[in-house]
């Protein structure tokens, strides 16, 4: 390629920038991603990341279905998204170049590894001919980098075999970014040393490659300009970046403080809920159990049992090993013991897509156990947010004496955001006592206020009872077949729950308080509806949006909400699951929107539905 | 190290494991254990038996009544709980264990008992009782097997004889039948016996030696189902033929059988084989000798194999080795945890590695 002798590189600074690593699943992208993310996080950008990997772990070198990615949006204003499509995509070979140019806009800039553009390689992802040549990306500013053979070179005399030096090429690839948007290679050292402590060489190597790839950048002339995107203003106090999985593990602990209960979690593993095992298994210090079980069905059965002793008892798994979990859940229901079920929701139906995203286990959690089994859902709307659901999952389930279904996903578990640091001391305590008095104790003597029964303990003296799936006598606990005893339960168990909408907050509502359109939305969708709704702002829209934590009971002020709005526009990454249970329970003609296609909505889709919802209003 | 509202940074542990040297004198009788309800077995049901001998033996024990549990699964024998005036807990169909390993891991202070028949064990829980007795989980599992399914009236279980014509299966079973205590001791349970609903003093015996072991037991009752499976075990199990059918075992002595104690086992090979004492010169000397305790199970699991008419019954404790509980290893790893690194720190968890400071 040849260069033409141009000034000094300029410096231009930009409010947001997205970046999408793309290569082979053996080639590092996520760490790269990481890594990055780290960096811009330390600075002080805003953040919001979208790791996108396949479920192989290894897929054949070069080939389609190993296409790993990690894109990363970082600002200088508050983001609410990964964003929808890349500024820059950084491209490893031809088969991570076909997967993702599709997205990247025109005039957008494309850097690929040229090394990697073999005949073997364009064979294995399908190209006639070569994309680099044949003027089919001449719509992208395109930088042809020979990053395998310069990385190479950067580590001669090292001690390695070519395929080991091979290895760090992401760094050099991760050097190159770090010099076009100005970011310090500290944190990534840092972390390169401590990581391979134990094997110098590796270490020396990748940081040679990083600072190959940053001197790359600043001493070609192949990049006329780089980028500056200052840190974002964010809300003053400590902040950490972090992921959805990382929030929610976190949460747990502190619930675990905040009702003084030890913490219990039974687990089998399952993409994309492993992490959370991972994390919990490690807080041994703090005196949480941790048990691997056989499956997932004695992962919930060990929790129920550790929750009747009286821990603070929790399982998780995805929408497959939540399947199995649904006689155990009704148990659960029917003992009325405390116990939350947290389901990082995937693409299905069965094994589906495991490490792409999907919301369409919310029906799954609200009706998917034999008879009338009510239990109450939560679902966080972001990252950060993982850690505030965790905590008011373990306080319902702790007062009502419940089974509580917390509903994450897999954009929110592996996706990262900047995470303001609480302050534990305001964090309102869990008060949950024990029975302990035996002349006053019956098993299902209920509070009157919350209808929670008593948690009587084995241990507790006098307090000698038995509890199971049978259906109890009102009040006194004994098998009963009664009919109106019953009928008596049945609706005892559904007001319980139906109740708490006295004790959670109110649905907000971001924009007008009344008017056309109302965004209703739940869960992982949450930055996509927010950005579309502030760019409808922006263009003179009137436009609301309200997002639910509480998905049943609904707060108490839902329908009162929805109906302030002539249309209610609810998007879905399902086919329409919150929509059929809005329209249930309140009879309003809400107007679904539906994209399962295994990643998070783009906030340009909603827009274009909400402008054609509100086009055809004004029609 | 404590925060503000003075809580320790490590959560309570729970209390120590309670066990008859630690506890208190207690002095309880079969009455205590007698809960109020009405027992609703069918009238000459096997279990009334093994009901009575367990309330018998518990009070021998030494853990106040509040310190013991019984979880069972579903069936006839899933009612235990039900009529035992301790903590119960009668859960759903096989997963009885996957609960007593999650209460004992979170309660070491518990004496646990599992109450589960030859379905709930072998067909629909097989899995978690594998997985309950290699983890050595400290509870007591009693299996009722009477070779049927009862309370669902009268279908074959895992353990009906092959050929078993049965409501489901109307021309023969076309499965081959389980063996307990096969599974039990390839599944590394750290005691395993088998007892009769009937013999009376012997299951209160076996149920006591279960009571008193620290680990995964694994307890076999054979017991009659006088509704869909009249004499299930009758053949070697009967008053008149007992003697000369079954093989009662004793630890440390040579496996002698028979009315007139004549009959032995002998190791032929890597088979047993049935011989008369005095018969070819065989005395007590050539005899299989018991080890409850060997530390390989090939002896077990020869005993286990054995089978009425070829050969007696045996009953009694195949295998009891002690190894460290499940609930232990635990405990252990959070203890060493903490010295290590003390405490856990919330404040350090939640910063994480890196934070940055926006003012």
């Amino acid at each position: 390629m040849t260069t033409i002798k141009e000034p000094e590189p300029t410096i231009s600074e930009l409010e947001r920038v997205t970046i999408r690593f793309a290569g082979d699943s053996g080639d590092g992208m996520q760490l790269t991603g990481t890594q990055f993310t780290r960096t811009a996080a330390v600075f002080g950008n805003d953040i919001s990341t979208l790791p996108d990997f396949p479920a192989e772990i290894r897929a054949p070198a070069g080939s389609l279905p190993g296409v790993s990615g990690f894109q990363i949006s970082f600002s200088s204003t508050e983001i609410h998204t990964p964003g929808d499509q890349p500024d820059v995509l950084v491209a490893m070979n031809p088969a991570a170049l076909k997967t993702n140019v599709i997205d990247l806009p025109a005039g957008g800039a494309l850097i690929v590894n040229s090394d990697a553009f073999t005949p073997q390689n364009l064979n294995k992802a399908a190209y006639a001919s070569n994309p680099l040549t044949d003027g089919s990306l001449r719509a992208y500013t395109l930088f042809e980098i020979p990053i395998s053979t310069l990385n190479e070179r950067s580590l001669d005399g090292l001690d390695m075999t070519s395929k080991q030096k091979d290895l760090t090429k992401n760094f050099f690839a991760l050097g190159i970014m770090f010099w076009l948007y100005e970011r310090s290679m500290v944190p990534t050292t840092e972390w390169i040393d401590q990581k391979f402590s134990a094997r110098p060489v590796v270490a020396e190597a990748n940081k040679r490659a990083l600072k190959a790839g940053y001197a790359f950048g600043e001493t070609t002339e192949l990049f006329h300009t780089h980028y500056r995107v200052k840190p974002a203003k964010l809300a003053p106090g400590t902040y950490r970046n972090i992921t959805g999985n990382e929030a929610t593990a976190l949460g747990f602990l502190v619930a675990s403080r905040l009702a003084d209960r030890p913490l219990f979690y039974g687990s089998y593993p399952i993409t994309p809920a492993s992490d959370i095992l991972h994390q919990l298994s490690g807080y041994k210090t703090f005196g949480v159990k941790t048990f691997q079980a056989e499956d997932e069905i004695a992962a919930i059965g060990a929790a129920i049992g550790a929750s009747y002793g009286g821990a603070l008892a929790l399982t998780a798994s995805s929408g497959p090993g939540i399947a199995l979990k649904t006689e155990a859940m009704g148990l659960a229901a029917m003992v009325e013991l405390p116990l939350v079920v947290v389901d990082v929701q995937r693409a299905g139906p069965s094994t589906g897509m495991p490490t792409k995203n999907e919301q369409a286990d919310l029906l799954q959690l609200m009706f998917g156990r034999n008879s009338d089994s009510p239990i109450p859902i939560v679902a966080p709307a972001t990252p950060t947010e993982c850690f505030d659901l965790a905590i008011e999952a373990a306080r319902i389930a702790l007062k009502y004496m419940t089974p509580v279904a917390y509903l994450s996903d897999a954009f929110l578990a592996t996706g990262s955001e900047p995470w303001r640091l609480p302050n534990l001391d305001d964090l309102p305590h869990i008060d949950v006592a024990n029975a302990t008095d035996p002349a006053t104790f019956q098993p299902y003597q209920r509070d009157p206020e919350t209808l929670a029964r008593p948690w009587a303990v084995p241990g507790t003296p006098g307090l000698e009872h038995r509890v199971g799936g049978l259906e109890k006598a009102d009040v006194i606990g004994n098998v009963s077949y009664d009919p109106d005893n019953h009928h008596r339960m049945q609706l005892l168990r559904a007001a319980k729950v139906a109740g708490i909408a006295r004790d959670i907050p109110p649905l907000e509502v971001f924009g007008p308080g009344s008017g056309e359109l109302l965004i209703l939305g739940w869960g992982s969708t949450y930055g996509a509806i927010r950005s579309a709704v502030e760019k409808l702002h922006a263009d003179g829209r009137s436009v609301a949006h309200a997002h639910l934590r509480h998905l049943n009971p609904f707060p108490a002020n839902t329908e009162e909400v929805l109906r302030s709005y002539h249309q209610v526009l609810i998007p879905e990454v399902n086919l329409g699951q919150l929509l059929m249970l809005v329209r249930a329970r309140y009879l309003i003609d809400a107007i679904g929107y539906d994209r399962v296609r295994g990643k998070p909505f783009r906030i340009a889709e909603i827009v274009t539905e909400a402008e054609r919802i509100l086009g055809e209003a004004h029609a | 190290m404590t925060d503000t509202n003075g809580r320790s940074d490590t959560l309570a542990p729970a209390p120590p494991p309670l066990s008859p040297e630690n506890a208190a004198v207690i002095t309880l009788t079969r009455k205590d254990f007698v809960s109020d309800q009405e027992v609703r077995w069918c009238p000459g049901c096997g279990d009334y038996s093994i009901l009575a001998q367990t309330q018998k033996v518990m009070p021998d024990f030494g853990y106040p009544r509040e310190n013991i549990v019984f979880i069972s699964g579903i069936g006839c024998s899933g009612r235990l709980p039900y009529y035992m005036n301790t903590y119960g807990f009668h859960t759903i169909h096989g997963r009885a264990p996957t609960l007593a390993t999650g209460l004992k891991a979170a309660r070491p202070d518990l004496m646990i008992w599992v109450i589960t028949g030859d379905g709930d064990a072998l067909s629909i829980g097989g899995n978690h009782v594998i997985h309950s007795m290699r983890r050595n989980v400290d509870i007591k599992l009693i299996m009722f097997n009477n070779r049927i399914y009862g309370l669902t009236k009268g279908q074959a279980s895992p353990t009906s004889e092959f050929g078993k014509r049965t409501k489901s299966t109307p021309m023969g079973s076309v499965d081959t039948p389980i063996i307990p205590l096969t599974i039990a001791l390839a599944a590394e349970a750290s005691f395993v016996a088998r007892s009769v609903d009937t013999h009376t003093e012997h299951l209160q015996g076996t149920l006591e030696r279960a009571g008193r072991h620290t680990g995964s037991c694994f307890v076999e009752v054979l017991q009659n189902c006088n509704i869909f499976n009249d004499g299930a075990w009758r053949d070697f199990t009967d008053r008149e033929v007992r003697e000369d059918r079954m093989l009662v075992l004793e630890h440390g002595k040579p496996m002698i059988f028979g009315k007139d104690r004549d009959k032995g086992i002998r190791l032929k090979g890597l088979h047993p084989e049935v011989v008369t004492i005095g018969e070819d010169g065989i005395t007590e000397a050539d005899l299989l000798v018991h080890d409850e305790a060997a530390e390989d199970p090939y002896l077990a699991l020869m005993l286990s194999r054995m089978s009425y008419p070829e050969f007696p019954v045996p009953v009694g404790v195949l295998r009891a080795v002690s190894r460290p509980t499940h609930d232990q290893l635990i405990e252990e790893q959070l203890a060493s945890a903490v010295a290590k690194s003390g405490p856990g720190d919330l404040e350090r968890v939640l910063r994480g590695g890196e934070t940055w400071t926006v003012d």
